[in-house]
């Protein structure tokens, strides 16, 4: 454990991108926020960390420090709640995914096996972060991994969906990015008026389905 | 009861205390970048701490008040009329419909503060008001102010007619010392790297924001490149491949994958917001200790600053 801040301390449960580390993660996260009460003011888990954010008007970091370790320890192993699975539909083709072809052509693949690669996986919510509802889920196979573009798109549609490194997100909302584009999904990954805000939270499992251009318009997407 | 923009100036925003609590569906903080500005003006026109202000950054505000409220103008030295006249700052105005405010550019400093009776009325996203452009989210439409806007006043009919003295109020210098917590990262920055970041000056250049301030001066070496992405705390100060640190504000991503050498007391990234480009700062390790005291020191000095009054 790390002090960050004034008002913040960083957990750290692991070191690499797994299940199991980001599961101790999220058993962390639950037992910090019943041992701080409303002395909490917000959580932030992360692959292989959870920052702590505190009231430093009302209590202390010796206090915090205190109370998480003891927290922490006592959540290890506890293993935290399955995660839900979250099915999100994705319409692969380079008229909304400009760099599937390139990817497929450095992977030595056809772009349909990478289209099998991709939405053949299961991919954990890691991190949400960067923008509103943007979640970090991983991880791809290493065949279809790649490398963030030399040079960020200006704008990145809202759903697109893409791949840095073994790494994929849907983009919530229209922003700059320099992620790989191989598809687009209709549903919103965020949406101040929908309850749920999100359809996913840290910990889920996130399947993609390959969906056709019609299915994909008759779902909302937009092209 | 309102006001109507008439010009909002390089940049105008509708900020309460900002949003809390709200990380992990990945939105930010928002909230005034020199709270204890905002909250002075608060205090000074009787409203609650975190009511919803104007914060103007660099000025040229104007505006008009469509009907009788009180008003206050705290921060970054604007100077400010009604109807052509000047006015003090740091001081609560009766006006009445038709009256106009100015704020013009800012002599010192770079964030003021204009409030009104009882704070604007605002619907609040995530639980405040407080605007992030780049998430679009708070204040009108998630946008800066602009001309023509129309923003709604709480009915007040009558205020204590609060100020304080010229030499009690805030002064801002070109150079800042931002006391600083070693954490995160701070193992994997050598000693001669920390040493390097303590004892020289960085100026602000011209990419400075609500999101950070990037300052550049001698180079600071990690020995990493980067980090598994992690949770970014107010005033994290972040140093990329190019060694330049940058002190992450109010509107920062709320994870990333820089290493961190530390985070800056929230008490002196509000002073260093009140600099423009080429001001400059100086960065001095402090304890998790001395940062509580700070704070618990900062409060209470702000809760017994004696306010004058005039008579009705």
């Amino acid at each position: 454990m790390h002090s960050a801040g004034e008002n913040a301390l960083i957990a750290y449960l692991g070191e690499e991108t797994s299940p199991l580390v980001s599961a101790h993660v999220q058993a962390a996260e639950l037992a910090v926020e019943g041992a701080l009460g409303s002395d909490l003011v917000d959580l932030v888990p992360s692959y292989a960390s959870l920052l702590i954010i505190y009231d430093p008007l009302r209590t202390d970091h010796l206090s915090v420090a205190h109370r998480v370790r003891e927290a922490v320890a006592n959540s290890v192993g506890t293993g935290a709640s399955e995660g839900r699975t979250v099915v999100l539909p994705v319409y692969y083709h380079p008229e909304v995914g400009e760099d599937l072809p390139t990817l497929a052509e450095r992977a030595g693949l056809s772009t349909d096996e990478v289209v099998a690669l991709h939405s053949g996986g299961e991919y954990r919510v890691y991190a949400i972060g960067f923008a509103p509802g943007f979640a970090y889920l991983g991880q791809v196979d290493e065949r279809i991994a790649a490398p963030r573009l030399a040079t960020p798109r200006q704008k990145v549609p809202r759903g697109a969906v893409a791949i840095a490194d073994r790494q994929t997100a849907v983009y919530p909302a229209v922003s700059p990015g320099g992620w790989n584009l191989i598809g687009r999904c209709p549903v919103r990954m965020f949406d101040p008026q929908a309850e749920p805000i999100m359809p996913v939270q840290v910990g889920d499992i996130v399947r993609f389905e390959a969906i056709g251009r019609q299915e994909y318009l008759s779902m909302g997407g937009e092209l | 009861m309102a006001v109507k923009i008439l010009q909002p100036g390089l940049l105008s925003l509708l900020q309460d205390g900002g949003r809390y609590g709200q990380h992990r569906i990945g939105l930010t903080n928002g909230g005034p970048l020199d709270p204890g500005a905002s909250q002075l003006c608060n205090r000074l026109l009787g409203n609650a701490a975190d009511a919803t202000v104007i914060e103007v950054s660099f000025g040229g505000l104007q505006l008009e008040v469509l009907d009788d409220t009180f008003i206050c103008v705290t921060g970054a030295r604007m100077p400010m009329q009604i109807n052509g006249k000047d006015v003090a700052r740091y001081e609560v105005h009766p006006v009445t419909g038709g009256d106009r405010v100015t704020l013009d550019f800012a002599e010192s400093g770079c964030r003021a503060y204009l409030g009104v009776a009882d704070g604007f009325e605002v619907a609040a996203s995530f639980g405040s008001t407080a605007t992030v452009v780049r998430e679009h989210i708070g204040g009108l439409d998630g946008e800066k102010l602009s001309d023509g806007d129309i923003l709604a006043c709480p009915d007040v009919k009558q205020r204590r007619l609060f100020f304080i003295n010229p030499e009690s109020q805030p002064r801002y210098h070109d150079t800042v010392t931002v006391r600083v917590i070693p954490g995160y990262q701070q193992q994997h920055f050598s000693r001669l790297q920390q040493r390097r970041f303590f004892s020289h000056a960085y100026t602000v250049t011209d990419r400075c924001d609500r999101m950070g301030y990037r300052l550049e001066g001698p180079a600071i070496d990690c020995e990493i490149e980067g980090i598994l992405s992690e949770g970014i705390c107010q005033g994290a100060i972040q140093i990329p491949a190019d060694g330049q640190p940058i002190v992450l504000l109010n509107d920062r991503q709320t994870i990333g994958g820089y290493p961190k050498i530390g985070a800056a007391l929230s008490l002196d990234t509000a002073a260093m917001a009140q600099l423009t480009p080429g001001g400059r700062v100086h960065f001095t390790p402090i304890t998790p200790h001395a940062a509580h005291n700070a704070l618990h020191l900062a409060a209470s000095m702000a809760r017994r600053q004696t306010l004058l009054e005039r008579p009705a």
